[in-house]
């Protein structure tokens, strides 16, 4: 659905994302490194519908991802570093209660 | 000038469970709703439906919020099948948990008294020790030491409800008048007017449920409603697999997955602003019931102003100069919901308030200051 425009920077930063390897310029963020991987949804909201992500500004809360391991977070608002380990965001996240 | 049978000033959740009522009973009735730029109280509450911690000293108080708690399922299914809203109600129990010897004696004392004051109405509750909390509550840190439950504690979505009280209210022949603030109100029995939005109408019944807009309001009617706003901060966390099965005093899960974190109380008159000291009090305590809550990200948060009557209590009453004219103000709107659509509204629709609820008269507060 997506491709870089003619005058993108180069493909340099190497992310996966649901462990698939991509490359992306330098300063894209993660939701952009999801949409040039081409899935077709981001995340399943808690109540079990696809999303994209949609305002691309850090208003919207659309595009929430797993980012080394720390989910619900903003992919627009996360500038991709080489090696980083995106995956969607399935439903509500999980706690972690630990018997005290 | 349009007439109608009764008048609601206030569209908040007293008065829009109120106007639901009395259109529900056949009333042609007009709620005037001041729109968002209104304090509000409604949609910055808590969600609590609560019984178990109102009414030590006041046992009608406890009747009245133990009665609403009991009205509120009717009321849920009534809205899911009018409006196809769902309030989300559950009534699982609640919990009050302590984190040390003396608020656990305190608390253990308190519900032993309001147990002692139901009288034959009855009050059951269970202190629980922690190993017994441990196994309700997952990861229940280790500050926690007991708790005490009732039975008639539960948690609701307050924005679906007020939504469908709306909704109720129109779709039973209510007209629901927005953005209209009252400028003008003539009081004669049987007679009352009221100019807002620009337009003027007339009723034979008028109920003040305009929240901290009631105080002055009720003289211009022969009442009197001398409350103060008390702030509220809450926070919000990101949404979570289910993972607290029931409501507690401070923390609830709600029915979407978040976990909403509150009851902070400041004295700050009418400034709404939020405080980092008490957003970080907040947490702090809540971590220390539930060490694994810090993980979870704040997503949202604000502060509210609840409407506080001088001794807590909510007042109700009719004008003795201008028969026809109510109050009704509390702290509770969402826990005295069931009660203001199914009880009290009957009472307003009827025109005469009924003698149990004599004691919520504001006259209670018509003590001169000792000198």
């Amino acid at each position: 659905m997506f491709r870089p425009r003619s005058e993108a920077r180069r493909p340099s930063v190497a992310v996966t994302v649901e462990g698939r390897r991509i490359a992306v310029p330098v300063g894209a963020s993660a939701a952009a490194a999801v949409l040039a991987a081409g899935f077709d949804s981001i995340r399943e909201t808690a109540g079990g519908r696809e999303r994209m992500p949609f305002c691309m500004m850090g208003v919207c809360f659309d595009c929430l991802v797993e980012i080394d391991d720390v989910p619900n977070r903003q992919s627009c608002m996360v500038e991709v570093r080489d090696g980083m380990r995106i995956r969607r965001q399935i439903g509500a996240r999980r706690t972690h209660p630990v018997a005290g | 000038m349009e007439h109608y049978d009764a008048i609601v000033i206030g569209g908040g959740l007293v008065g829009s469970a109120i106007a639901y009522g009395l259109a529900r009973a056949g009333l042609k009735a007009a709620l005037l709703d001041e729109g968002d730029v209104a304090f509000r109280a409604s949609r910055g509450n808590f969600g609590l439906v609560w019984v178990q911690s109102k009414g030590d000293g006041a046992p009608h108080y406890q009747r009245w919020t133990r009665q609403s708690a009991d009205e509120w399922p009717a009321l849920a299914e009534e809205l899911l099948s009018k409006t196809g809203i769902a309030v989300g109600h559950h009534r699982p129990g609640g919990l009050h948990l302590c984190l040390d010897e003396a608020e656990l004696a305190a608390r253990h004392a308190m519900m032993e008294r309001m147990r002692t004051q139901s009288g034959n109405f009855g009050f059951d509750y269970r202190m629980l020790d922690r190993r017994e909390l441990a196994d309700l509550l997952p990861g229940l840190g280790p500050a926690v030491i007991g708790a005490s439950w009732t039975p008639y504690d539960g948690h609701a979505n307050p924005l679906n409800l007020l939504h469908a009280l709306h909704k109720g209210f129109v779709e039973k022949g209510g007209r629901h008048i927005p953005n209209s603030t009252v400028t003008e109100a003539t009081a004669a029995s049987g007679d009352f007017r009221v100019r807002a939005a620009g337009g003027e109408i007339g009723a034979a019944k008028i109920v003040l449920a305009a929240g901290l807009g009631n105080a002055a309001l009720a003289p211009r009617f022969g009442l009197s409603a001398p409350v103060k706003p008390l702030k509220g901060q809450i926070l919000v966390t990101e949404r979570a697999c289910e993972t607290l099965p029931l409501p507690l005093t401070t923390i609830r899960q709600t029915a979407e997955g978040t976990i909403m974190l509150g009851d902070s109380q400041e004295d700050a008159g009418f400034d709404t602003s939020q405080r980092p000291a008490v957003m970080q009090t907040i947490a702090r305590r809540a971590v220390l019931a539930f060490p694994w809550l810090r993980d979870l990200q704040i997503v949202r948060a604000w502060a509210a102003l609840r409407v506080m009557p001088p001794d807590g209590l909510p007042i109700y009453d009719q004008s003795e100069r201008f028969p026809g004219a109510f109050t009704a103000n509390c702290h509770s709107g969402v826990t005295l919901a069931g009660a203001h659509a199914n009880l009290l509204a009957p009472m307003v629709a009827a025109g005469m308030l009924d003698p149990t609820l004599e004691p919520f008269s504001a006259r209670r507060l018509d003590v001169p200051a000792a000198v």
